[in-house]
């Protein structure tokens, strides 16, 4: 038999990605720092770090603490603000070949869907709706943790954004699936998840927590099993691409998530230990799918026989 | 003077500058004291490229997070750190023996623009901040003053490899069971009364680096301030590692103290 080169490409709402490994945002920056050890086309497509419409400071220091098998950060979104993006980065991360995903977070459903709108007469090929950072006071989490919010800001934006949607979600609610089925019905061309869990650490010298911002996101393998478990549980609910998020470090737990049912994967946090982790995941799919003879990788998606 | 980057430098291709992960053997591993290692590798790349005051990233066992350390000195195909185990990451780098193999991101950061090392310079180091210095006072030799203060005689170390750069070291403790009794900026106040000072260059905590900028700026000294903030990525792209900074138009932002530093001139640094 004729060994073939299994089909690593991926549909995301219309949008072709070379493999289906991308980067989380606001692990990657612009691709500036990790672009300078591998071409960036040879990523899926990178999430790029989160949008606001006018440039945002961040949260005071110290923003990121270690804890077991995974990470807390409070960032705050620091980021240039929407237009600095379109002008400065985007023209540069587009001239590297890469399939580049717009994060975007607003303190007003407004807010977003000036910067959808605003957005869709760039290069970005994707947009990707922030309903879900849990370390910025209004907005971000505020959207993402009702269905009712979901499904007005999904179809407010959806109404404002000439590019494929994605709706990020935040794993800080009772029910993911509920909130995953609001946002599709109401226009998410796919689902991102999840973000980071919230999260706290305390320095037991000085009683004090050890982010200034007192709570941050959780990241890291420490998460993936909750990750893997909503993807699951989101699959079995709606039918559109899921990238899929949480501790994913090897290629072994990116072949977990696409069995639960994403059709790509993000890594974020497992990068700082080794930033060739995307790349090495990509390559350790290829050579899982040729040991099993399988010819696309989306053979593995939602694959898992459940008991 | 002023400068000042944000956002990390970038080369002409618009990257960032450039920084090797590489897997190197230790070649010497001593202990100084027990809470204390001082590791050479042997790394072309990294040995080749590092600046003084530059950083290198460490990476610990199965820990989500390498560890950003110092380099204290950087020669031919070797380079130098010294760490203090702080916790269980520390610890278990601090276990490794000479012939193992670590796995190490660098050099990484903007360190010490040192200017014209023909002029006199003091260097202003505190605990285990004073290791990044040696690699940045070798070249000014006997024109380098190096004021160092501890807490207590017990925790002195590397003395001898300053005075072996041909550096002037004077020292202070807390306790007064070495040279003065009283804080490093004492020091560094009577040298610059005693003649003039081109430049300051500092690493230790924040209270003395605050205490070396103002005296810094009374008198008018350009000074280089190395500070520390917990860092996650190292290379500019989490921006975790934030720093509070006064830009040239007396707006205020958060630069990061791995790209954009460790190193910053004490005039931006906002307390």
């Amino acid at each position: 038999m004729m060994m073939t080169t299994p089909n690593l490409t991926v549909n995301i709402a219309g949008v072709t990605l070379a493999n289906p490994v991308v980067t989380a945002s606001g692990t990657f920056g612009f691709g500036r720092e990790y672009g300078t050890l591998y071409p960036l086309s040879e990523l899926g497509a990178i999430a790029v770090k989160g949008l606001t419409l006018k440039e945002r400071p961040g949260n005071a220091p110290p923003r990121v603490a270690e804890t077991p098998a995974g990470m807390l950060n409070s960032v705050g979104l620091q980021n240039p603000g929407v237009e600095a993006f379109i002008r400065e980065e985007l023209p540069w991360l587009k001239a590297q070949g890469a399939v580049v995903i717009a994060n975007i977070a607003g303190n007003t459903i407004e807010d977003y869907c000036a910067m959808a709108e605003r957005l869709s007469d760039t290069a970005v090929d994707l947009i990707e709706l922030n309903i879900s950072c849990p370390n910025v006071k209004a907005g971000g989490v505020a959207f993402g943790t009702s269905c009712a919010s979901v499904a007005a800001i999904t179809a407010a934006v959806r109404g404002a954004c000439r590019k494929p949607l994605i709706v990020k979600l935040s794993p800080n609610v009772t029910d993911i699936a509920e909130i995953a089925v609001s946002a599709v019905d109401h226009g998410a061309d796919a689902l991102s998840l999840i973000n980071t869990l919230l999260g706290m650490r305390i320095d037991i010298a000085t009683r004090r927590p050890v982010l200034a911002n007192n709570v941050g996101g959780l990241s890291g393998p420490a998460v993936r099993p909750i990750a893997v478990r909503m993807v699951w549980q989101v699959r079995g609910r709606v039918s559109v691409p899921i990238i899929g998020m949480g501790g994913v470090a090897t290629w072994e737990d990116a072949v977990e998530m696409l069995l639960a049912g994403a059709n790509a994967v993000a890594v974020g946090t497992a990068l700082y230990a080794d930033p060739f982790a995307s790349v090495k995941i990509t390559r350790g799919l290829r050579e899982y799918l040729e040991r099993h003879g399988m010819a696309d990788v989306q053979e593995l998606v939602g694959a898992v026989q459940a008991h | 003077m002023g400068r000042l980057i944000l956002r990390g430098e970038r080369c002409d291709n618009g990257l960032a500058m450039s920084f090797t992960v590489t897997t190197c053997p230790l070649v010497e591993a001593r202990a100084p004291r027990a809470d204390l290692a001082d590791f050479t590798v042997r790394c072309p790349e990294i040995a080749r490229a590092a600046r003084p005051g530059q950083f290198i990233m460490v990476r610990c066992g199965d820990f989500t997070l390498r560890r950003p350390i110092s380099i204290c000195d950087a020669d031919g195909d070797l380079v130098r750190f010294v760490f203090e185990v702080r916790g269980t990451g520390t610890a278990w780098l601090a276990e490794r023996t000479v012939g193992d193999a670590l796995d190490i991101l660098g050099p990484q950061g903007n360190g010490f623009t040192l200017g014209d090392t023909s002029r006199p310079a003091v260097f202003v180091g505190g605990g285990i901040g004073i290791f990044p210095l040696l690699h940045a006072c070798k070249p000014f030799g006997a024109r380098a003053a190096v004021l160092l203060g501890f807490r207590t005689a017990g925790l002195i170390s590397m003395v001898e490899d300053f005075q072996a750069a041909g550096a002037d070291v004077r020292l202070a403790t807390d306790d007064g069971t070495a040279g003065h009794h009283g804080l490093v900026t004492d020091l560094l106040r009577a040298r610059c009364d005693a003649g003039a000072v081109d430049a300051i260059f500092a690493c230790g905590p924040k209270p003395m680096l605050r205490a070396t900028a103002a005296i810094a700026e009374e008198r008018e000294i350009p000074c280089q301030l190395s500070l520390e903030q917990r860092m996650a990525c190292g290379v500019g792209a989490c921006l975790g590692c934030a720093q509070k900074i006064r830009r040239p138009d007396g707006t205020e932002t958060y630069a990061h103290v791995c790209s954009d530093g460790p190193v910053f001139e004490a005039s931006v640094v906002v307390w």
